[in-house]
């Protein structure tokens, strides 16, 4: 197959992977992938934007003899440094010794840990430094965590081509290339968005705000075909993915979402007072759910638009159930990592969930700010009580009006839930084996 | 024992700790949202704010300063894996 103008003097010089069916272990695709790089000729300089993954190096350079010799080459560019086009750089470098590497300055320590040589030399770029091929300019854009901390767009701003790395990519792979002649690849747009931008929305929307304004005539993204016809369609579209689809009617409000599960009703009073509680507190907008009455994926949207999440879970066999794991090991394809966490639930004898699930908050970078709550089998009015407190101080927390809290190191470590978990109501004994 | 206050801000928590405590050995447990990465200073997750206080700090380390110049930060960022708490009064936040 040949290079194929994409704009005059442009080319695609990428290779076409169609037996791929695993992408970086989370990603399926039905017919594969392309890696895309491309060839700009300017009047005193060539470019290469991006390259391809080492194994299909062959038909990356096969192509790029087609357009330009390996001396005319004066400029590297990198999107995005991930070994899927990065995998023919030193080649590349080696072929082309006239040529200057430009990355992102986010991407520095990725190269050396990539390449594993400090001897290759770059320039590190910002959003609004530029390199002249002549009577062509490339400007760089930093969109960072496009969907790692390094990614960056290339504007070719005489023809407005965007070269835009990931963003607006997917894992599709049909030789006719073009947006107005593959088959139909909508799907296939979308998943990659809601797999690998999804957890980044903010930094979506931010690179929206530079990239929109540009009008591209051309999006040429490094996976996927070269969005040709109606392009600004493409950046429209995520900014819908990247928005909550329906308007939240609290929308002043915090919302906590309460999730909980129950063998025989104990946990599931727990959970009913943890709500009563909370919605005592004006401002707060709570939420109940029964784990078994649902499937993980809605839950995930809901928590992606939550300000804080409360999980309830016996502990069955020194452990937190099954459906709490399911849901607690689907979130990392949103952001969590600013919101609120919470744990509590009934147990029998030892109660190892309600310290687990709130570790694995932790460990999912949500703040945990008020110790769980367990209670040995059936709670008692008591007990209840205490449920409704716990409510009310995280919806404290949640609208910012908890009570500020002075203490010493050595409570703190006491009160550690690696070595002493959670706070058990009452006077409860904890560990009866 | 010297001592010496830091306070979260996103929480609203206030610990005192011995002089030389790192954040990192406070911030998880007491629940405020700074997070952590490599837990070593390499990749500049735990980047915090110091609010106010920054005197009360210990000096970047030659790692830190490496590191936070690297990832473009503020003259009040720091990294909470490194940065020692040496007295007196210091507020931080995440970022």
């Amino acid at each position: 197959m040949k290079a194929v103008e994409v704009a005059p003097g442009v080319h695609w010089i990428g290779a076409l992977d169609p037996g791929m069916r695993d992408f970086d272990i989370i990603l399926k695709t039905a017919n594969g992938t392309t890696y895309n790089a491309y060839c700009v000729r300017g009047s005193s300089g060539v470019a290469v934007i991006d390259t391809v993954k080492e194994s299909h190096a062959g038909e990356f350079f096969r192509r790029l003899e087609q357009v330009a010799g390996y001396d005319e080459i004066t400029t590297i560019v990198l999107n995005h440094l991930e070994p899927d086009h990065t995998g023919a750089l030193p080649e590349l470098m080696r072929r082309a010794p006239n040529a200057r590497l430009f990355i992102s300055f986010k991407a520095q320590t990725m190269l050396k840990g990539l390449l594993k040589s400090e001897a290759l030399a770059y320039t590190p770029v910002d959003t609004g430094d530029s390199v002249s091929l002549g009577d062509r300019t490339l400007r760089f854009l930093h969109t960072p965590f496009l969907h790692w901390p390094d990614t960056q767009c290339t504007w070719l701003e005489e023809d407005r081509i965007l070269f835009s790395g990931d963003v607006f990519g997917c894992h599709f792979c049909d030789a006719r290339l073009f947006n107005d002649r593959v088959g139909d690849f909508r799907f296939s747009f979308e998943y990659y968005y809601r797999h690998i931008m999804r957890p980044f929305r903010e930094h979506v929307l931010a690179a929206l705000d530079l990239i929109e304004p540009l009008a591209p005539a051309l999006i040429a993204p490094a996976h996927g075909p070269v969005l040709r016809d109606a392009p600004s369609a493409y950046p429209r579209r995520y900014r819908q993915l990247a928005s909550p689809q329906l308007a939240n009617e609290a929308e002043r409000d915090k919302t906590l979402l309460i999730f909980y599960i129950s063998a025989y009703g104990n946990t599931a009073r727990m959970a009913e007072a943890v709500r009563d509680g909370a919605e005592s507190v004006d401002g707060v907008r709570v939420s109940l759910f029964d784990l078994q009455g649902g499937e993980v994926t809605p839950f995930v949207d809901l928590v992606e638009e939550a300000d804080g999440l409360a999980f309830g879970s016996p502990t069955i066999n020194g452990d937190a159930v099954k459906p709490i794991w399911d849901l607690l090991s689907s979130l990392a394809v949103i952001k969590v990592g600013d919101k609120l966490g919470a744990s509590f639930g009934s147990y029998g004898w030892s109660g190892e969930a309600v310290a687990m699930i709130e570790d694995r908050l932790r460990g999912l970078k949500l703040r945990v700010p008020v110790s769980g709550i367990k209670v040995k089998l059936i709670p008692t009015d008591a007990e209840l009580a205490l449920c409704r407190d716990y409510g009310r101080e995280l919806a404290l927390h949640l609208t910012g009006r908890a009570a500020r809290k002075v203490i010493s190191m050595e409570e703190l470590l006491s009160a550690a839930p690696a070595t002493n978990p959670a706070i058990t109501a009452k006077a409860v004994p904890t560990a009866t084996p | 024992m010297p001592k010496a206050n830091v306070t979260f801000e996103d929480i609203g928590v206030t610990v005192t700790v011995p002089a030389g405590t790192r954040l990192i050995e406070i911030s998880e447990k007491v629940g405020a949202g700074i997070t952590y990465g490599c837990r070593e200073g390499e990749c500049g997750t735990c980047m915090m704010k110091i609010v106010s206080g920054m005197e009360n700090m210990s000096e970047r380390s030659v790692l830190e300063d490496q590191v936070l110049k690297e990832i473009m930060a503020g003259r009040q960022n720091r990294l909470a894996c490194q940065a020692q708490v040496l007295g007196g009064e210091v507020v931080v936040r995440p970022g």
